[in-house]
């Protein structure tokens, strides 16, 4: 690799798009070449500012709405599957084919179900998607799309964007300051990410309706974070965050003293 | 589109890239009206081819759209020469990262430092202001890139190249200003 190759390589080098012999090869002449290294520090630099400098621009809340009553036919609700699979079986009158059918099926399952346990379950998934989603919130400049410590901003910045309003709590008092929040997509549907800080450590709290989850909340761990599920007046919450987990259930337990239940 | 699962499999793949969507089209058109403008028709575009769409990366296949849409825009409607250099988002910008210096003078000096890289932005020419948004606030992958433009990787490369020079040479000058 030449001194011209590598200047003209140094932009993909920056943005880790090169293969890995490339990459050595190319830190190879780095090591040598004073104005390659030079050059590379520029681009760094102005990829960086151009990353801090909050340059994203976010739609503003109306143009959903408005794209949503402009297309052709109204999009219809989201139906899961679950419900899908409660209408196709009111759909079919429980004549004894179709029960012959079911026991069938039933067999089917029985044998199947060893297969079946080790995929992973609807919640390891879940929480899976959590830790990334988490993750992913902390990489990109994606944390918040509305930044604010005031939850008389947060609150209504939901307004239109969700199907549900999403209680919002201030829990500064206690060591835990709300920052901001987001809109997320997450387990086949938009939820509400309020965005709270201890200490150094982001929280991430997602809610969205369900009843699911149970009343008590207990905190499991995966990779180092911390995660945490519990259901109260109609909403799911999960919590998750790189603190320990006395600071997550700290958090939690303020949570809930303030929140409606 | 009658077909509902089309109907929900929009919903779920395309709706919820409406950010980056009009992220886009905000930095191209340079202006908050004609950008929701070009995202709606973007929407309504998408919506109708989308029963055809079998790819796996809605969020790149909606940004070639959002691109195209604007583009036959820019060609009807040329921007007007006298283009001020006044942008609302400017003066709208967050100054947000808590983990930072939070003092008055720290706040204000990275607020005129976030303005200065985003009239320099705002300022590149269109073609390596495309690349520098799908590639700095988009975080696509050349290959994205490659696709939603329509040109070669190795053109993506030299173009972010250039056009991360050009802004290190608009900056510059500025830094020593302030």
């Amino acid at each position: 690799m030449d001194h011209q190759q590598v200047l003209e390589l140094l932009p993909a080098y920056l943005d880790q798009e090169l293969s890995l012999s490339e990459t050595r090869e190319l830190e190879r002449h780095l090591e040598g070449c004073e104005a390659c290294r030079r050059a590379d520090a520029l681009q760094r630099d102005v990829s960086t500012q151009l990353r801090q400098a909050g340059l994203r621009i976010d739609a503003p809340p109306a143009l959903l709405q408005s794209i949503e009553a402009a297309l052709p036919r109204p999009i219809e609700p989201q139906i899961s599957l679950g419900e899908r699979f409660r209408l196709w079986l009111a759909s079919r009158s429980s004549n004894w084919a179709a029960l012959g059918a079911m026991a069938m099926s039933l067999a089917v399952l029985s044998i199947s179900v060893n297969l079946y346990r080790q995929i992973p379950s609807p919640e390891q998934r879940l929480t899976q998607e959590l830790v990334d989603d988490h993750v992913r919130s902390l990489q990109s400049t994606h944390l918040f799309d509305v930044i604010s410590t005031d939850k008389h901003t947060v609150k209504p910045w939901f307004n239109g964007k969700l199907d549900f309003a999403p209680p919002v709590i201030d829990l500064a008092q206690q060591g835990y300051p709300l920052v901001g929040g987001r809109l997320d997509f997450l387990n086949g549907r938009a939820v509400a990410v309020m965005v709270y800080r201890y200490k150094l450590h982001p929280i991430n709290l997602y809610v969205w309706p369900g009843n699911n989850a149970g009343q008590t909340a207990s905190v499991v761990e995966q990779k180092g974070y911390h995660l945490a599920h519990w259901s109260a007046a109609g909403m799911t919450y999960w919590a998750i965050t790189d603190a320990g987990a006395p600071e997550l259930n700290g958090f939690i337990t303020d949570l809930r003293a303030q929140a409606p239940s | 589109m009658a077909d509902p699962t089309n109907e929900q499999r929009f919903k779920t793949q395309v709706l919820p890239h409406l950010n980056s969507a009009f992220n886009v089209a905000r930095w191209l058109t340079r202006n908050d009206q004609d950008a929701q403008d070009v995202t709606q028709e973007a929407y309504l575009r998408a919506y109708k081819f989308f029963p055809g769409f079998h790819g796996e990366n809605p969020r790149a296949w909606l940004l070639a759209i959002v691109r195209n849409t604007f583009y036959t825009w820019y060609r009807q409607n040329r921007e007007p020469a006298s283009d001020t250099l006044f942008d609302e988002a400017i003066h709208s910008l967050e100054t947000s990262n808590v983990r930072q210096d939070d003092s008055p003078e720290a706040m204000l000096i990275r607020r005129e430092s976030q303005q200065q890289v985003h009239l320099a932005l705002r300022n590149l020419p269109l073609e390596f202001r495309e690349v520098m948004v799908l590639r700095e606030l988009e975080e696509l992958s050349y290959k994205e890139i490659a696709s939603i433009i329509g040109i070669p990787m190795g053109t993506v490369m030299s173009r972010l190249g250039r056009g991360r020079q050009q802004l290190a040479a608009l900056l510059a000058p500025m830094k020593q200003e302030a």
